[in-house]
């Protein structure tokens, strides 16, 4: 861990020295009315005015649909072709905020608890996050909530914290961090012993984990879920603008005697999700739906993998069509 | 606003209903609101920015239960309802529908003809947003058509919020999730999303009433809901209805005549 | 990188293919990879992920003992898509296998108690496994009884097993079909399970009860159980849940805090107690 200054042109010129080095940069754009990572070269193509891109950056480490193999049957023989590890390119998520960057230790949990995930290892080896500090926030956000903060820097590999003058105090975090850095590393001055604290947004944490835990622990039967959950109509918005949320199906893609099969992003919301052959359906009404998709991130994922499933990005209350706000029932939980 | 309150109250308190849907004060504006006491009246706000359209609770019997209940619903939803009523989905006696008629009064609409006779009044136009992104998709040729909405469709990651929204997906098991055989492929992926957003519009044809909560919906803005809408234009004339106007009983293409006029057979 | 890909199943023949019932089927799966096979272990009561390639994954339990080498055996019901495609392979045809996965039937825990078995339906295979893994160790457990039924005559599997089972002294093998479900010949009981269960009343004193079947029948056996004076540590069984991943990723058979496809398939009555019984 090592704090230096970047001006302005410095942080331009390091833009420039990654990309050159043949990584792919995604970084928050513009485009269509919304904001999202997408593929970049330029730094000017990069968002500068905005609270939270639509999509948090899971895509980059668990991708909406993935080959897991593939397959080909010759004359009543398969011969399988496995997940390639190279094929994965050395990635770099640009300006993602600390909510986004502390998403991935969850998303991990999940996919390599007892037994290790060779996809979503391959991409977490080969993506590295340069996490900007927050300096505005809206009345989605709560990090500060769940363990989190504007200028938190788990998960990060360099974190930069945006100065008036145009330069960033740059904190380089892990050793991919410093590999980072070291593509131009005359651009990363002497630190200036400026405080990043000053130029954080300041915002008061709104419940306590420890308190929704205690609740939630005794709250499965509870008229909460149905109360809470009757505007919900069962789409997979939330679930898939999440930063956390892992669950994912498995689906075949079949071309005459060739075929892949490949993992996708499902939601334990849709009605779907956990019905039987047979019929029965354990989570048959949408409020049982609702109340998995809290428990599991409050009070599931906390006990099981030492992790909580949520990071106080507020995407879902975003993009929720019915406006689910997560803040507002997670605190209400914690005031019963 | 209050007189709709006060209605909702007393309609709760005297047990002529045991549920008013309507709208609250949301996050960044109003949303869905389930009434089940007079008490609750009181958060029940109604103004041009409530635009959900509430006609997507009605078929949902975990939600509206047994009994009768009634509905606030702004123009949108009442086609919405409409067409509802038109294929079987809901009865008279267990709906109420409460509106605000342009000159600001509170009206109740008790029976389909009541708002048939209602929704009449009102022609379906298309407002600012549609006028302004059809006109342009309409300039188009037939290539640059399809790579504006392969673009578009590169963006859906197949939440269905679209389907959750729509008044009209009500069926309990989509053509999506049918995968024998497999008609479309559930991941998301361009061709794949482009796949599902035909078949939901071939589906909608002659159903959608153009409300919008599709589009509206859509978490990554995807104008989704202008397919179904330019369907439906596209199908009115041929047809001689528009779905959601007062209209007789069946549906554009589930219904047979023997006079049809079938021009697209040659 | 030489990390195992989870999702990589193993490439298997089909050996053999019994007709069961109507729609039901065993396969006897041999791997095609010796060095894979010589590796591979598994004990009664784990699970796997079955391909067919072209169709996708299904979940079954492995249906043959673990001591009996060389092969493993799945039993399924022709209902979907990957089982409607499984269904129209030939022996000699190749399909694919993920597993073990799962916990186990604490066998070890069992010795020198009763064994009674209790299963419905489509629902014997899991049990098969255990029954013979039971029968070829069949000194280290005292009496053997097995209640099996089925909705007709017809829905019985693995007819030639049962009159094997019927035949050893060393086992009470009871058979029934639901009311009308019966054919002329039927010597069996006639009745639903858990009613049959009262009417054997086996002994609750150091007897192990393990239920597999349909929710329905294991929610009315339990109180049978309780009747006969089962405590719920000596009452196991095996959910079904909905699975994808088989590995405790994919978020599907998640019951209360549990994982059915981690923490199960197999639990004692006594750990069903710590989870919503509405999510099973």
């Amino acid at each position: 861990m090592e704090t230096k200054y970047i001006s302005q042109s410095g942080i331009e010129q390091w833009f420039n020295a990654i990309i050159t080095s043949g990584k792919r940069v995604y970084a928050p754009v513009n485009s269509r009315g919304q904001i999202d990572f997408k593929l970049v070269k330029n730094l000017n193509e990069v968002s500068s005015e905005y609270i939270q891109t639509t999509q948090s950056i899971k895509a980059s480490v668990y991708p909406k649909a993935e080959v897991l193999f593939s397959y080909e049957k010759v004359n009543g023989k398969v011969n399988l072709t496995d997940f390639d590890p190279e094929s994965v390119p050395e990635t770099v998520m640009w300006k993602v905020h600390p909510c986004d960057a502390a998403g991935f230790k969850p998303l991990s949990a999940i996919f390599n608890w007892d037994g290790a995930d060779k996809l979503h290892n391959a991409h977490l080896a080969k993506t590295s996050l340069v996490s900007f500090s927050c300096a505005s926030a809206d009345e989605s956000c709560f990090c500060t909530s769940v363990n989190g903060s504007p200028g938190n820097t788990a998960g990060s590999d360099i974190q930069l914290t945006m100065l008036p003058d145009g330069g960033a105090i740059a904190e380089i975090l892990t050793s991919r961090g410093g590999e980072l850095a070291a593509l131009l590393p005359s651009v990363f001055e002497a630190d200036k012993g400026v405080k990043k604290e000053k130029y954080l947004v300041d915002l008061p944490a709104r419940f306590s984990l420890e308190e929704v835990n205690t609740k939630l622990s005794k709250a499965f039967n509870s008229t909460v879920w149905k109360e809470q959950s009757e505007r919900c109509i069962g789409c997979g918005a939330c679930a898939f603008v999440c930063p956390t949320c892992a669950c994912f199906d498995i689906q075949e893609d079949v071309h005459g005697s060739k075929g892949r099969r490949i993992r996708c992003w499902d939601a334990c919301g849709f009605a779907m999700f956990t019905l039987h052959t047979s019929g029965h359906n354990p989570r048959e009404h949408q409020s049982q739906r609702w109340r998995q998709r809290i428990l599991h991130k409050f009070s599931y994922m906390p006990e099981r993998l030492g992790v909580v499933g949520c990071t106080g990005c507020g995407r879902c209350s975003r993009a929720c069509p019915v406006d689910m706000n997560i803040l507002e029932h997670i605190t209400s939980i914690a005031q019963q | 606003m209050e007189k709709i309150r006060e209605r909702a109250a007393t309609l709760l308190a005297e047990g002529v209903v045991t549920l008013v849907l309507g709208y609250e004060e949301g996050t960044k504006r109003p949303r869905p609101l389930f009434c089940r006491n007079s008490e609750s009246a009181r958060k029940l706000i109604f103004d041009s920015r409530c635009i959900h359209n509430l006609a997507v609770y009605l078929t949902k019997k975990e939600l509206v239960g047994k009994d009768r209940f009634a509905v606030i619903a702004p123009i949108a939803t009442l086609r919405s309802i409409m067409q509802l009523y038109v294929e079987n989905q809901l009865s008279e006696d267990k709906l109420l529908v409460l509106t605000v008629d342009p000159s600001g009064e509170l009206r109740e609409l008790v029976t389909f003809e009541d708002i048939a006779g209602y929704v009449e009044q009102f022609e379906l136009k298309r407002g600012e947003r549609e006028q302004e992104i059809l006109s342009k998709i309409d300039e188009m040729s037939r290539e640059e058509r399809w790579k504006f909405w392969m673009e578009e469709m590169s963006h859906c990651f197949k939440c269905y919020a679209c389907r959750s929204a729509c008044p009209l997906c009500y069926c309990s098991k989509c053509v999506v999730e049918v995968n024998r055989p497999q008609w479309i492929n559930p991941w998301p992926a361009p061709l794949a999303n482009m796949e599902w957003h035909i078949n939901r519009a071939m589906h909608m044809v002659g159903r959608c009433t153009a409300c919008g909560a599709c589009g509206d919906a859509c978490p990554v803005g995807i104008p989704i809901d202008l397919i179904t809408r330019k369907m439906m234009e596209d199908m009115a004339p041929e047809f001689g209805y528009i779905p959601g106007q007062p209209a007789k009983k069946g549906n554009a293409l589930s219904t047979w005549k023997l006079d049809d006029r079938e021009q697209f057979i040659r | 990188m030489s990390e195992k890909n989870t999702y990589l199943p193993y490439l298997m023949t089909i050996e053999k293919i019994t007709k069961e019932a109507p729609g039901v089927k065993t396969f006897r799966l041999k791997f095609q990879d010796e060095a894979e096979a010589a590796t591979f272990e598994f004990q009664a009561g784990q699970f796997g992920e079955y391909s067919a390639f072209g169709e996708g994954e299904s979940t079954f339990c492995i249906a043959s003992s673990p001591t009996r080498n060389g092969y493993i055996e799945c039993t399924f019901r022709d209902t979907g898509r990957v089982t409607s495609g499984l269904s129209s392979l030939e022996e000699g045809s190749t399909m694919g296998f993920r597993g073990p996965y799962g916990n186990v039937f604490p066998m070890d825990e069992w010795k020198g108690k009763n064994l009674l078995f209790i299963a419905g339906g489509i629902a014997l295979p899991p049990m098969r496994c255990l029954i013979w893994n039971a029968l070829d160790l069949r000194e280290n457990f005292r009496d053997i009884t097995i209640v099996y039924g089925a909705r007709t005559v017809k829905d019985l599997v693995y007819k030639s097993e049962l009159k094997e089972w019927e035949e050893r002294p060393d086992v009470r093998m009871v058979t029934t079909v639901d009311p009308g479900g019966e054919t002329p010949d039927w010597k069996g009981e006639v009745g639903f399970v858990p009613t049959v269960v009262e009417k054997v009343a086996p002994s609750a004193e150091n007897t192990i009860a393990i239920v597999c079947g349909p929710p329905v029948m294991i929610k009315f056996t339990f109180p049978v159980l309780e009747k006969l004076g089962f405590r719920d540590d000596q009452i196991y069984t095996t959910l079904e849940n909905r699975m994808k991943c088989g590995v405790g990723k994919c978020g599907r058979c998640n019951v209360g805090k549990l994982y059915v496809c981690k923490d199960g398939p197999v639990f004692s009555k006594e750990e069903l107690n710590l989870i919503p019984a509405e999510e099973y």
